[in-house]
């Protein structure tokens, strides 16, 4: 299993957001999480990088449980790619580098060495003539791709998004799919979370669908979409689909 | 020129150059400690360790909160008495600017600082960066740029405070102004000129700082 996750709880002081999360991903799966705002999911999403801290349950990525104290969280992150609902580019620094910050920084390669890495990575998302702008003259769209790029720097094995296009631009949010398809044939493990229904049915091998801080549901997509058991779900895509 | 050169306006300069020389002098040499406790108590206050975190509030809470004419007559004085040793009035100046400009600029860092969106640490952790070097490659330079008005604005400050070492006759440049006119009773020709050297220095600093804070705010 690349991520198991058992009876994870997550609260944020007295308010309990995750209740008991158990979830296996495997090498090469796409899993899509859906639910309403509230649900627990960005939250789940950000426990498997342990940018949030888990109350209890523990999270294994490649058998690595992050609930150890012992364990090297920096050495998992470079591992796990995430990319987040507002890019969260450098602003201060060139699209380069924000691309290579990370190989240069935590894998210890040399200026040149990180530019090789990059630049295939820049044309794969169709950004190779912004190279040397700052993020601030890019649009949203691209601002995204170039943030998948800064996380696929790092050669993770797994990538988690959260939300990757919930604020862009409807008319840009293609160009960033298209991006994340490609991986997905590529055969990256990925998590994401996202109110793009069209996507989760078409890319995903699997959809869980959130509430209330559980998995209420999960299935293949045509499964789910098509023929949702739980009444929450059954709500949920009559106000969404 | 006789007329010019016989008046108190240009017979009081080479007094007051002198001063402001010393004036400069105090408020960099104060600035540039202050800028290193300010940067360390500033840290210090967004630390999540209770003990660091009280320290650093004491510090900047005391300091906010007493005169700093209370400050330099303390090290000074104080401080010597305690201690059984004569501290030098320049090095007890710059100690005193120190202190002082040191407790404003561990509010300006600490605000430069937590004014720097969370999700910029999350996405240098999220590549692996360990804690420092998140602050170090992403959040500092980022919040050093947002600390360039304040900090302006603090030498400006601190540049003025220091016509209060002239109670402990520093030659500071009000101080000399005050010895000019001790002698030759032309307070007001000198006084006159005292403050000119101060804005001399004070105005064009605040229109550079405008323009920096202007082309900031993009």
């Amino acid at each position: 299993m690349m991520i198991s996750v058992r009876d994870l709880h997550k609260s944020f002081g007295s308010v309990e957001v995750l209740k008991g999360i158990d979830a296996e991903i495997k090498e090469q799966e796409v899993v899509c999480v859906i639910g309403p705002s509230g649900s627990g999911k960005s939250t789940f999403l950000r426990c498997l990088n342990l940018l949030e801290e888990v109350t209890s349950g523990d999270v294994l990525i490649e058998g690595t449980n992050l609930t150890d104290p012992k364990v090297n969280i920096n050495e998992v992150r470079s591992r796990v790619g995430m990319v987040f609902q507002h890019f969260n580019l450098f602003p201060h620094r060139t699209v380069l580098e924000n691309i290579t910050l990370g190989p240069i920084k935590v894998k210890g390669l040399s200026k040149d060495e990180a530019k090789k890495v990059a630049l295939p990575l820049l044309d794969k998302v169709g950004l190779s003539d912004k190279a040397d702008v700052y993020p601030e003259s890019l649009s949203g769209g691209q601002k995204q791709r170039v943030a998948i790029a800064r996380s696929l720097a790092m050669e993770p094995r797994i990538m988690l998004f959260d939300e990757p296009t919930s604020a862009l631009d409807p008319e840009l949010v293609g160009d960033v799919l298209e991006v994340m398809k490609d991986l997905a044939k590529e055969g990256m493990t990925m998590v994401v979370v996202t109110h793009e229904m069209g996507f989760a049915r078409e890319v995903g091998d699997r959809v869980l669908f959130m509430d209330e801080g559980i998995i209420m549901e999960e299935d293949v997509p045509s499964n789910l979409f098509g023929n949702p058991q739980n009444p929450r779900t059954q709500e949920f895509l009559s106000k969404v689909l | 020129m006789d007329f010019i050169t016989q008046s108190h306006y240009y017979r009081v300069m080479p007094m007051l150059l002198e001063g402001l020389v010393w004036t400069l002098l105090i408020t960099g040499i104060g600035l540039i400690f202050g800028f290193i406790l300010g940067a360390i108590f500033g840290f210090a206050r967004l630390s999540k360790s209770k003990i660091i975190y009280g320290i650093a509030t004491v510090y900047v809470e005391v300091v906010r909160g007493t005169p700093i004419l209370a400050q330099i007559l303390f090290i000074y004085f104080g401080l010597s008495d305690l201690m059984g040793v004569n501290i030098d009035k320049i090095t007890a100046s710059i100690i005193a600017i120190a202190i002082n400009a040191g407790a404003y600029i561990a509010e300006i860092v600490r605000g430069a600082v937590y004014s720097i969106d969370k999700g910029q640490e999350e996405a240098g952790r999220s590549i692996g960066l360990t804690r420092n070097q998140t602050m170090r490659y992403i959040i500092w330079p980022q919040a050093f740029r947002r600390m360039i008005p304040p900090l302006g604005n603090q030498f400006v400050i601190s540049l003025k405070d220091t016509s209060l070492f002239s109670v402990i006759a520093v030659g500071e440049l009000l101080y000399m102004g005050q010895q000019y006119y001790g002698s030759t009773f032309a307070a007001f020709e000198a006084l006159t000129m005292v403050c000119i050297m101060y804005l001399v220095i004070t105005v064009p600093t605040a229109v550079y700082l405008r323009r920096v804070e202007r082309r900031l705010d993009v």
